[in-house]
């Protein structure tokens, strides 16, 4: 089996996102960009299960600027096999949005016949939560979402999901989308020699319009602002004090 | 214009407050019929036929149907999505799972989390874990929305619905239910209780969360957990409160051992009074704490549980 995994270039999780003054986005010139956080939960049991004898090779796809060659770089690193790189942007303030994504990643898995994709619950710049779901969609798959547990077994997976009320366990049938939640494991650091070997690693470049996929966005940003600050608050020196301020206030 | 919002049922209870909150949320876009599906719905149906702005009530039952299995609660929406210029529900774990699925069916754009209508194209929503409000207008000629709950007030109730019955799902085969692992408390709901108390790692041990419980019950509190809480295992996942977890706006949250990470603070930051408990006066979380306490919380948690 074939596992492809969608990697997304995102600022790193650790920059605090500043909005530009003419409220027309956020200033992403010159900050960290990473893959996405939940991403590299993907990619690490993408190979982990390659690791256990269940599949045989792992195909990180990347959709965006130029710049995500990095980002598949990163995933070669960990231990993918190889990388296809869909540039479909000039601009890195331009976001690709998940409709489009997903319909490149449908013409890729077309191409590339993969049992399994295994992607990000949400991508922590847009905060879309969206692609995955989407992409099974057009596949007439099965989907799993948020998924704390996969158990691959046949032409069938297990996969237990993270939920409001709690988790949930379901059985899907394979080939399926599975979207990756925190606790599916803790994904690995790529060593020195395992970098450099990421540089000889294929990493084929496409296009969007190789795919014949449209991806002008079908939301127009209006505008983009900061969110309302919070006035600053007082410290309180004892649990008296902090009693008293509460009562004061009818909060308990 | 019309609006289909699929209520929030699990397992044949309707989640009377996510389902308000949504219907809050679309009055100003059309009239509002209100969708219950699921194995049994028909009791969630009548409930939601109170809901004030509730135009109409739709109840699918079906095995099919049964824990929102996503494939066959999508088809279900796009076969009725054509009277309809929004399709929209609360932003939980269900709906997640679901709508884009419809959207992509439809060939639309989702709109995820929305935290405010400003017209019917257009939505106000949080990116970079709600450090930035992007306003966006849809070219769609449907809409597909989910709706943060923690934004939007609660419709009343007093509201009498007609309930209709609409035709069953067809059978995806593609995904069948296992098992659940839901927790019983008594304790409110974490997105519509009025105080939350949330622990951290500080909290050190899944013993020592008994010390958030306890204080939580003397509140009549919901708990709630940071990331850090969670992955160590002193929390289960459905307490997390963040970007990634769930988002909450309770007129009381109080954080113990929590730094205020920006993930953290997603999830919390529009609570009306914000207490922090933490050792650290450096802590980012007193930065937006009305009320900051340095302290050790072994000591104070038990101190501010007797004094309360
Ligand atoms: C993709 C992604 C998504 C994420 N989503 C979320 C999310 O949804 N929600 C979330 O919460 N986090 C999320 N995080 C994690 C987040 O970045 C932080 O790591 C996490 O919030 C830290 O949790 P914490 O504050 O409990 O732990 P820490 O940062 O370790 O803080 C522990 C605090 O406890 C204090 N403390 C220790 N002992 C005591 C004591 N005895 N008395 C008083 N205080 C004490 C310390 O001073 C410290 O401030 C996410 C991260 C990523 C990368
Ligand atoms: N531009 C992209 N390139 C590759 N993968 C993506 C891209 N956008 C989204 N994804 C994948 O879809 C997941 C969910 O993203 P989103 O729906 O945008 O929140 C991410 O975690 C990735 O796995």
């Amino acid at each position: 089996m074939k596992v492809l995994v969608p990697v997304k270039r995102v600022i790193d999780y650790n920059v605090k996102v500043r909005v530009k003054a003419d409220g027309s986005g956020v200033d992403l010139a010159n900050v960290k960009m990473s893959m996405n956080p939940f991403d590299e939960i993907a990619v690490e049991e993408a190979i982990r299960l390659k690791e256990a004898g269940k599949a045989e090779e792992v195909v990180a796809v990347s959709i965006g600027v130029k710049q995500a060659q990095e980002t598949l770089r990163t995933a070669l690193a960990m231990g993918a096999d190889r990388a296809i790189l869909v540039v479909a942007a000039d601009d890195v303030h331009q976001d690709i949005e998940p409709l489009a994504v997903a319909k490149i990643l449908a013409k890729v898995v077309e191409e590339e016949q993969p049992g399994l994709v295994l992607c990000g619950k949400q991508a922590i710049d847009n905060d879309m939560n969206a692609t995955g779901q989407m992409l099974s969609a057009i596949l007439g798959w099965s989907q799993a979402t948020f998924a704390s547990e996969v158990g691959i077994d046949g032409d069938s997976a297990v996969v237990t999901r993270e939920v409001d009320g709690g988790l949930q366990t379901i059985k899907v049938k394979m080939p399926t989308v599975v979207s990756v939640d925190l606790r599916l494991n803790e994904p690995r650091y790529a060593s020195l020699p395992n970098i450099m070997k990421a540089k000889k690693k294929p990493l084929d470049e496409k296009t969007a319009a190789d795919y014949g996929v449209d991806v002008t966005p079908r939301l127009t940003v209006v505008k983009t602002s900061a969110p309302a600050e919070r006035a600053a608050g007082e410290m309180v020196g004892s649990v008296d004090e902090l009693v008293a301020k509460l009562k004061e206030k009818g909060a308990v | 214009m019309a609006v289909l919002l699929l209520a929030e049922v699990n397992n044949g209870v309707l989640s009377m407050d996510a389902t308000a909150k949504a219907v809050t949320a679309s009055k100003a876009l059309g009239d509002v019929t209100v969708l219950c599906a699921g194995a049994s719905a028909a009791d969630a149906a009548k409930e939601a036929a109170t809901i004030d702005g509730a135009a109409k009530v739709l109840v699918a039952e079906d095995p099919a149907l049964g824990h929102r299995l996503a494939e066959s609660t999508a088809d279900l929406i796009v076969s009725l999505a054509g009277d309809y210029d929004h399709i929209v529900a609360p932003a939980t774990t269900d709906a997640k799972n679901v709508l884009p699925r419809v959207a992509a069916l439809l060939d639309v754009m989702m709109l995820t989390d929305v935290s405010g209508v400003v017209d019917a194209d257009t939505f106000e929503r949080p990116i970079y874990a709600g450090n930035a409000i992007q306003t966006v207008k849809s070219g769609d000629a449907k809409k597909v929305v989910s709706f943060r709950t923690a934004s939007f007030d609660a419709a009343g109730t007093g509201g009498s619905a007609a309930v209709e019955t609409v035709g069953g799902a067809s059978v995806s085969g593609l995904s069948e239910w296992v098992e659940d692992k839901v927790a019983e408390s008594d304790r409110p709901e974490l997105t519509s209780a009025g105080i939350v108390v949330s622990g951290g790692r500080g909290v050190g041990s899944e013993d020592n969360f008994a010390l958030i419980e306890k204080l939580a019950d003397k509140l009549g509190a919901a708990v709630g957990a940071s990331r850090a809480a969670v992955d160590s295992g002193f929390a289960p996942n459905d307490w997390q409160v963040g970007q990634t977890g769930k988002v909450v706006a309770p007129d009381l949250y109080i954080a113990v051992g929590i730094s205020g990470a920006i993930q953290h603070l997603a999830g919390m930051k529009d609570s009306k009074i914000i207490v922090a408990i933490n050792k650290d006066e450096e802590a980012p979380i007193f930065q937006v704490a009305d009320y900051g306490l340095v302290a050790d919380l072994f000591e104070a948690v038990p101190e501010l549980t007797d004094k309360l």
